[in-house]
């Protein structure tokens, strides 16, 4: 029987990592606010940046490693709307991605890109950590270890 | 005294932060002398009847870059003959992604006909004074009395897609008005494109 709950979980579970959900900053707003102590890790990516490709095993980690944490990894893709089904969604199925992938679904991006952080040029790769209290954003790449001290020294 | 010392302190800060982020718009720009694709050196001295230039910076491999650059063609096709030529940039580094070498932007510009001058920038000097963050970036320059002037800096359109139909031509808007002897109502504007591939250590 606890079997076959666990069977049942883990599928449940499957399908909705195979999911890419489409996200307003809304959204994202309302997320973070409900999230009380919960630290977001947001990395803005696309499936045509390779350095955003390379870099997502460190995002993958760092949710590992912050699995019992009040701390959330979203990978929110900056592909064009119309690839979702084509390019974003077959490309978290084969890269077996665990963490929330979204498609982020602003139709301005000289709106969005200031919305998200004022001095944001617009490059990608590029994550924000944001809770409540504090919101650091960074346009750059990341290793694993950096990822973690940043988020270790997020004050 | 204590707070004047805060005070320089905070101007000093400020104007080496103002340093390090490139031109902003009305800032006057260093000329320089670039590699073209034809192996010769490129300035913005060597355009003798320019009223101004729509300087690029963009690459061999990003794929917005890639989206926009029949769009950069355009712009020369439309625009050097009434003195705003384009002056292309890549501002990527070969020893960090081997499709950026100087060889590969030969072989881009040949295939495309670029009716432009494609540059290498060696070390990222001329990428660093503009303050150029990612491909495609572009500013558009007028030549003054005083020099070259930063009037516009920003996307080529709000249209990476080719499908908004509220599509705005940020760069042809800007040297219009320019043209006609105003300032672009528009000066700045933001898209999503390529991080710049620095060089390594």
């Amino acid at each position: 029987m606890r079997i076959f709950f666990i069977i049942c979980f883990s599928l449940i579970t499957y399908s909705v990592n195979a999911q890419v959900k489409l996200l307003t900053l809304d959204d994202l707003d309302k997320r973070i606010a409900q999230g009380k102590d919960t630290t977001y890790v947001i990395n803005f990516w696309a499936t045509w940046c390779s350095p955003c490709v390379a870099e997502l095993p460190n995002f993958e980690k760092l949710r590992l490693a912050n699995l019992k944490k009040p701390v959330k990894v979203l990978l929110v893709s900056l592909d064009f709307k119309s690839k979702l089904q084509k390019k974003v969604i077959p490309f978290a199925q084969k890269n077996n991605i665990k963490a929330e992938v979204f498609l982020l679904n602003e139709p301005d991006q000289q709106q969005y890109i200031e919305r998200i952080d004022k001095k944001w040029s617009g490059a990608i790769p590029a994550t924000l950590f944001v809770n409540m209290k504090v919101r650091r954003f960074y346009e750059k790449e990341f290793t694993e270890q950096e990822l973690k001290n940043t988020l270790l020294n997020l004050k | 005294m204590k707070n004047l010392f805060l005070i320089g302190f905070m101007l000093i800060s400020s104007f080496a932060v103002a340093q390090s982020e490139g031109y902003k718009i009305g800032d006057l720009v260093k000329d320089f002398a670039l590699k073209n694709v034809d192996s010769k050196m490129v300035s913005l001295a060597n355009y003798k009847d320019a009223k101004g230039y729509i300087v690029v910076f963009t690459c061999n491999t990003c794929p917005v870059a890639k989206g926009y650059q029949e769009r950069v063609s355009a712009l020369n096709a439309s625009y050097a003959s009434k003195g705003y030529p384009v002056v292309a940039i890549n501002p990527n580094d070969a020893g960090a992604v081997p499709d950026e070498s100087f060889e590969k932007m030969q072989a881009l510009a040949k295939e495309k006909n670029f009716s432009f001058p494609y540059l290498l920038d060696p070390n990222h000097v001329v990428t660093k004074q503009f303050g150029a963050l990612k491909t495609p970036h572009v500013f558009v320059l007028s030549k003054t009395d005083k020099g070259n002037v930063v009037e516009y800096i920003g996307s080529i359109d709000n249209d990476a897609e080719g499908e908004n139909p509220d599509k705005v031509n940020y760069v042809q808007n800007a040297i219009s008005e320019l043209s006609a002897g105003k300032k672009p109502t528009i000066s700045s504007t933001k898209a999503v494109g390529c991080s710049i591939k620095w060089k390594k250590g």
